[in-house]
């Protein structure tokens, strides 16, 4: 298991090296920063002056390896805009970005799997065939014409749902009443107030997945539903209770398990559309706003932060998935 | 139906000497498919005596297996079962509810499926899956039914039992799954078993421990085994009994001996006759001509009729199945009685 753990850890390393070339590549290929950032009239000595200052002077690989070495102690370069670090502007914006991810992730599997669970036992029931020409509207409907919908029905006439903004925030200790809610890394989940700030953004996100954890899980147990064994349980005389919640449905958690990681880290890397309609001040926010004036340390940062939490929830995934099915465990022995 | 109706006259679950532990009688199954009605089971009727073990011997697709699936009630749809009568101690199967079905399937009623390396589920532990059967059926402790399971892998075989309770389905051989699923079995000391081709896909030395060990649980308690395979020397070593099945019928029927030595359906002969061990060395081995029948458009009159060597104007009428010796019944109009008469 811990050979296991650092084979990964060490493959993990080269990936982020890797991908830290291709982004900083990348980001200097889009162009120029210093064109948005410098008045165009500012003299020649003022250009070049701020040129040095921001380290665009160098050549390429210069810049790079300057890079490399700041973010091996943990600094990936000031934002050229909010003059700030680009990871403190991140870090800030994450909690607001992750809950709606995990409250995304948390309806989709809420609503997906029983459903998907129901037409899969069950798929020539009109129930089932609803459900599934749902799904095909959930995967189909753009995310940012859903989100106005929400708006105009939710908000706008009915009036029972805010449509912007994140509400009232708390920390997790000030939840707890260890420190003033105001202090530490701010949630909008902890309060009623931000619950109802956050359910908007967070349905119109899972939309997409809802659908996706539906034909999922409705493909695997109806493929599993076919196996002999689950005939063979059967043949037990268990319950169909029991066959269907313990035979069949431990089998269909792996690939589940395994699409619903990936989403998570895209949903947390590329929620923008929704974050801009509801105007969520996440992460998606600032990576779009940073484009746009090219602010390269913020964009570098953010795509850097985005591969290690992919390699993260992949490393989670297939640890889970080894606690799932046993045969995966062999592997890891191997060693 | 509940007592009285029974046609040998014997009240239900009162275990009586002589009276078959399952008597099948015009046994139907139909599967209703979009493009037709497929009668894979068609006027089946069979009976296993208590202790014995009934071969049911035929090709593939000739409804063997579903035959053994309406026994315990696991025909899934579009297929069901449409008629006959499936008496297991008196009670007919075939009129019960879902829920009678359940306590009687893997406890009174037992089956044993084709490929070992399908039929225990992968994610599951083995004592998972064992101690599940026993307390579907028993009210006893996790830890008795943990004893139980233990006590019957050993019985089975399987060596150092405690701890292969703790693995998983792929840590074991597909001859040590078999055992384990023949375990799961014979966990409530079953009245019938039916097995499915269980040694089809296991080695030949499996095989023959697989069978060697079956035969002496049927003997030591009392069992009554349906044993579905198309390999007939595995049915000339085990069973008492045959019945071959051609196209979801019964052609013929028997003792063992009997129908094995001197058979009267050609289809049985043709069977007989293909099994590599016969032929002789550099002829051509020989074999029935032809594929069987579709299920779905059976063509009426005789189903074996067209590869039928035999096969004659009185053929395209439908043969019944009737006792043409004593204690042989066949479904032909030709048999092949010569031989058989003369042996008699």
């Amino acid at each position: 298991m811990t050979v296991y753990l650092v084979r990964r850890l060490i493959q993990a390393l080269f990936v982020v090296l890797a991908m830290s070339v291709i982004v900083f590549v990348g980001v200097f290929a889009i162009g120029d920063p210093v064109e948005i950032l410098i008045s165009p009239d500012a003299d020649q000595l003022e250009r070049e002056r701020a040129v040095a200052a921001l380290g665009l002077d160098l050549p390429l690989w210069h810049q790079y390896l300057v890079f490399l070495g700041n973010a091996l102690q943990g600094d990936l370069g000031r934002s050229f805009v909010f003059n700030e670090p680009a990871l403190k502007l991140i870090l800030q914006r994450m909690p607001a970005t992750l809950e709606l991810a995990f409250g995304a992730m948390f309806i989709s599997i809420l609503v997906g799997l029983p459903l998907g669970l129901y037409a899969g036992l069950r798929p020539n029931s009109p129930a089932s065939k609803t459900i599934m020409a749902g799904s095909i509207l959930g995967f189909s409907l753009p995310t940012f014409w859903v989100g106005l919908m929400l708006i105009m029905v939710f908000a706008v006439q009915l009036g029972w749902l805010p449509s912007t903004g994140r509400g009232e925030t708390c920390s997790v200790l000030g939840f707890l009443g260890v420190q003033p809610c105001g202090a530490g890394l701010q949630w909008s989940f902890l309060t009623v107030d931000g619950l109802a700030h956050m359910a908007m953004p967070a349905l119109n996100l899972a939309l997409f997945k809802i659908s996706l954890v539906i034909r999922l899980t409705r493909a695997g147990v109806r493929e599993t539903m076919l196996m002999d064994y689950v005939k063979f349980a059967r043949a037990k005389g268990l319950s169909p209770a029991r066959v269907t919640f313990v035979h069949v449905f431990k089998n269909i958690l792996i690939p589940v398990v395994t699409v619903v990681g990936l989403e998570l880290g895209s949903t947390i890397a590329f929620s923008v559309v929704t974050e801009s309609v509801f105007a969520w001040p996440g992460m998606g926010k600032l990576i779009i706003d940073s484009i746009n004036v090219l602010d390269r340390p913020v964009i570098v940062a953010y795509l850097m932060i985005i591969v290690l939490m992919f390699i993260t929830i992949n490393l989670i995934v297939d640890l889970t998935y080894s606690m799932l099915d046993p045969r995966v465990r062999l592997e890891t022995k191997g060693a | 139906m509940r007592a009285g109706r029974d046609a040998a006259g014997f009240p239900e679950f009162l275990p009586v000497t002589n009276a078959p532990t399952l008597e099948v009688r015009n046994l139907r199954t139909h599967f209703f498919t979009r493009a037709g009605v497929v009668k894979a089971v068609d006027d089946v009727s069979f009976s296993v005596e208590r202790g014995k073990v009934l071969g049911l011997v035929g090709e593939s697709g000739s409804g063997k297996t579903v035959t053994g699936f309406s026994i315990l009630g696991l025909v899934d749809p579009p297929g069901r079962v449409t008629g006959g009568q499936i008496l297991f101690q008196g009670r007919d199967l075939a009129k019960i509810s879902e829920e009678e079905m359940r306590d009687l399937r893997g406890n009174r009623i037992a089956m044993i499926f084709q490929d070992p390396m399908m039929t225990l589920n992968p994610v599951l532990r083995i004592d998972t899956q064992m101690i599940e059967t026993v307390l579907a059926h028993k009210k006893v402790s996790r830890e008795e039914a943990r004893q139980r399971a233990r006590d019957t892998l050993g019985m089975v075989g399987i060596p150092s039992p405690d701890e292969r309770l703790k693995s998983y389905p792929h840590q074991f051989s597909g001859g040590m799954r078999q055992r384990v699923a023949i375990a799961i079995a014979l966990l409530h000391e079953p009245e019938l078993i039916v097995a499915d081709e269980p040694t089809t896909a296991l080695d030949v030395t499996i095989q023959g421990q697989i069978l060697a060990e079956v035969q002496k649980l049927a003997q030591t308690t009392g069992t009554s085994l349906i044993w579905i395979t198309h390999d007939l020397s595995v049915v000339a070593g085990l069973a008492d009994d045959v019945a071959v099945m051609y196209a979801g019928r019964i052609v013929e029927k028997g003792a063992v001996s009997d129908v094995l030595d001197h058979p009267l359906h050609p289809y049985t002969a043709g069977l007989i006759g293909s099994v590599p061990s016969r032929n002789k060395r550099g002829e051509p081995l020989r074999q029935i001509p032809g594929m069987t029948p579709s299920l779905l458009n059976l063509p009426p009159g005789c189903a074996f009729r067209s590869r039928c060597p035999r096969a004659a104007e009185a053929c395209m009428a439908e043969p019944e199945i009737r006792e043409i010796l004593p204690g042989r019944e066949a479904r032909c109009f030709l048999p092949l009685t010569a031989a058989a008469e003369q042996a008699a």
